[in-house]
């Protein structure tokens, strides 16, 4: 019991918990931003593959890290503007063409990925982004270490947070954006586009989306790997409801996650020889899967969430 | 400006030749790629086709390749069906297998007669079970299926790997996590001699005759489609809505196990974590590009295996990486999705809006 307390009171433990929560605090802004819009976003997880691998290779040809971080948003938006345009003016099944996204993201980043380097036995590794050590503030006690010792991305994640807040809830655009969740017909009685302000929310999300990913390269691995977005998409699709489709809630739900996923990897070393590695690995998708039937009762979702819009209809 | 006008029922010929344009728009795109790997495309196809339907080794391969995407499309066609979003196939996939080598590799002696159909049955009943919880979680308490069953590939991925690392593991296996070897009496008969093609190809074909009739001439089938087009008019009009939804994600969930009973006990013969290079998710382009009909599942199951088992011969023979399969079948999916459009309308181009509201 102790050792748990231990655990839970270390500056080290509750860094290594915002440092799993970066990639999905990007994916869950990016997430809710597009359902708030009504349109559900199922090619996260080729976006995060998109944007770890864009952002990688980036970098890897010199463009330097704001570079790279700017070409992995790029990615992101091209492959959301792909989801927005079969799911907003053509109305498609959101559930099928997120999916095609998703297939379509990611074997474009492999064959890329495998093209550029046909035969390397080992990854090759980019000078990544590091800690940003903010003298004074890093050697505050718990806080420091915790909080002070990221890298910048990390901060740029948190600041999202705060603007997703901002223009959600305290701007006009933001409540056109709710609006066109909600009840589409009433913002184009309004005289504003319902298209595009989905299409431009859901490639802005989507860009936010492919940030997650470059973290994952650029942050947290260094280089690029198959399968190395591993269904931190798909989580953050959970996330998503779990955190009711409020950027602070996703915030919080996103650190209880990275909490719990330390948490469990510092479990792993104590017990980690009677139990298998494979039920700590689970925990994750196991955790997602617990948090949307939590919630499930209670969900209250965009209302217009996968319905499509067609214009001069109803 | 472009006007929808919707569509009455489609013919089958419009409907094939709808998934036959969207198969030809992704092979054209395809050429972006190869050129951008050095490829020329006509090489690279004449490459893909030779690999795929150039001997009878090629041919009875491209076969082999389609069986379990034949029972992945359907699983996932009749889910869809009734808009059961399964998108855990794959891992439905997996617990076929590990259900096939469970009781396939010793724990019960018997003769073929015997143990087959009983390999069988247990890959079947471990998909559908898989497959039943995300279903319950729907239908209790409103869970979205889409991200419990994705999750899900995942959770049984690794329970595969936990297994096969654990109590399943072949001690004779030099250290490899791989299970004991299916018995000879549990394995499912080739086809041919010398050739890697079994009988699973004859389950697949006739689980498709079987969802067809099912669809097609039965109440059940009835009830699906109904469920699919409209649930909750379904349900005012007394069909059954949560038992056809348990009965989809069942039959859909225990297709999916199938093909896992097949790779495993038709083809490898154990089984070990990479038996599937994500048959479930390419399922999901072969119910789409086949218009989640049975029969036309068997055709866009060969479409799509020719197109892996043809790449993988280009591959070896020009280097180019053979994610350019997945990339095809990848954009074959968003092409059948937008060439869906022109089986559900009529699309014409009119005037400015102004003009039109002149004319009406």
């Amino acid at each position: 019991m102790t050792d748990i307390l231990d655990i839970l009171i270390s500056a080290n433990f509750w860094a290594a918990a915002l440092r799993i929560a970066t990639p999905l605090i990007f994916g869950v802004i990016g997430a809710l931003v597009c359902e708030r819009a009504g349109v559900l976003n199922l090619g996260i997880e080729g976006i995060f593959t998109a944007g770890a691998m864009a952002g990688w290779m980036a970098v890897w040809l010199g463009a330097g890290l704001w570079g790279g971080v700017l070409v992995a948003a790029m990615a992101g938006a091209f492959f959301g503007l792909i989801h927005a345009i079969l799911t907003v003016p053509l109305g498609l099944s959101q559930h099928v063409s997120g999916i095609g996204v998703t297939l379509f993201a990611t074997s474009l980043s492999y064959f890329i990925y495998r093209t550029a380097l046909p035969d390397v036995s080992s990854p090759p590794r980019i000078e990544a982004f590091k800690p940003l050590d903010i003298p004074g503030l890093s050697d505050l006690p718990f806080l420091g270490p915790a909080l002070f010792q990221q890298t910048p991305l990390t901060f740029l994640a948190l600041l999202l947070v705060a603007v997703t807040a901002y223009v959600l809830y305290r701007t006009p655009l933001g409540l056109a954006i709710q609006a066109v969740g909600d009840n589409p017909a009433a913002v184009e009685s309004q005289g504003l586009s319902v298209y595009a302000i989905r299409i431009g929310t859901v490639v802005a999300g989507s860009a936010i989306m492919a940030l997650g990913g470059a973290f994952l390269t650029m942050s947290a691995f260094d280089a690029f790997f198959f399968g190395m977005v591993n269904g931190r998409g798909w989580i953050c699709i959970a996330l998503t409801v779990f955190a009711s489709w409020r950027p602070g809630k996703a915030l919080i739900g996103a650190l209880l996650f990275g909490a719990f996923d330390a948490f469990q990897v510092r479990l792993q070393t104590e017990v980690g020889s009677f139990i298998p590695g494979q039920v700590f690995l689970m925990m994750p998708y196991l955790l997602s899967i617990a948090a949307l039937i939590v919630v499930a009762r209670r969900a209250d979702y965009p209302r217009a969430l996968l319905v499509p819009y067609f214009r001069g209809q109803r | 400006m472009i006007r929808f006008e919707p569509r009455g029922p489609s013919s089958v010929s419009r409907m094939l030749g709808v998934s036959i344009a969207a198969a030809v728009a992704a092979l054209l795109l395809a050429a972006i790629p190869m050129a951008f790997a050095g490829l020329s495309v006509f090489e690279g196809y004449s490459l893909m086709v030779k690999g795929a339907f150039g001997s009878l080794f090629a041919f009875t391969e491209m076969l082999t390749r389609a069986t379990p995407l034949i029972l992945t499309g359907l699983a996932v066609a009749v889910a869809f069906r009734a808009k059961l979003w399964n998108i855990g196939a794959e891992g439905q996939l997996y617990a076929g297998a590990l259900a096939a080598v469970a009781v396939g590799t010793g724990v019960i002696s018997a003769p073929p007669y015997v143990l087959i159909p009983i390999v069988i049955v247990a890959g079947a009943l471990a998909g559908g079970l898989v497959m039943l919880g995300p279903t319950l979680l729907k239908t209790r308490l409103g869970v979205d299926e889409v991200v419990t069953t994705l999750l899900l590939n995942f959770i049984i991925l690794l329970f595969v790997q936990m297994m096969l690392e654990g109590p399943m593991k072949d001690p004779m296996g030099m250290g490899w996590p791989q299970s004991e070897p299916i018995l000879d009496a549990a394995a499912l008969p080739k086809l041919m001699d010398r050739m890697r093609i079994h009988w699973g190809l004859v389950i697949a074909l006739v689980a498709s005759l079987g969802v067809y009739f099912l669809l097609k001439r039965t109440v059940w089938g009835f009830e699906i489609r109904a469920v699919g087009e409209n649930a909750a008019a379904a349900r005012h009009a007394g069909i059954p809505v949560t038992a056809t939804f348990i009965r989809v994600g069942l039959l859909s969930g225990a297709l999916a196990g199938l093909a896992g009973v097949g790779e495993v006990a038709g083809l490898k013969g154990y089984l070990t974590a990479d038996l599937s290079p994500g048959f479930g998710y390419s399922g999901i382009v072969v119910a789409m590009l086949a218009g989640l009909s049975p029969a036309g599942v068997v055709l866009a199951a060969l479409f799509i295996a020719s197109i892996f088992v043809g790449a993988d011969s280009m591959s070896r023979a020009t280097g180019v990486s053979n994610y350019l399969a997945d990339l095809i079948v990848a954009m074959a999916l968003l092409c059948v999705l937008v060439s869906g459009l022109f089986l559900r309308f009529k699309i014409r181009f009119v005037g400015s809006q102004t003009n039109q509201e002149a004319a009406e």
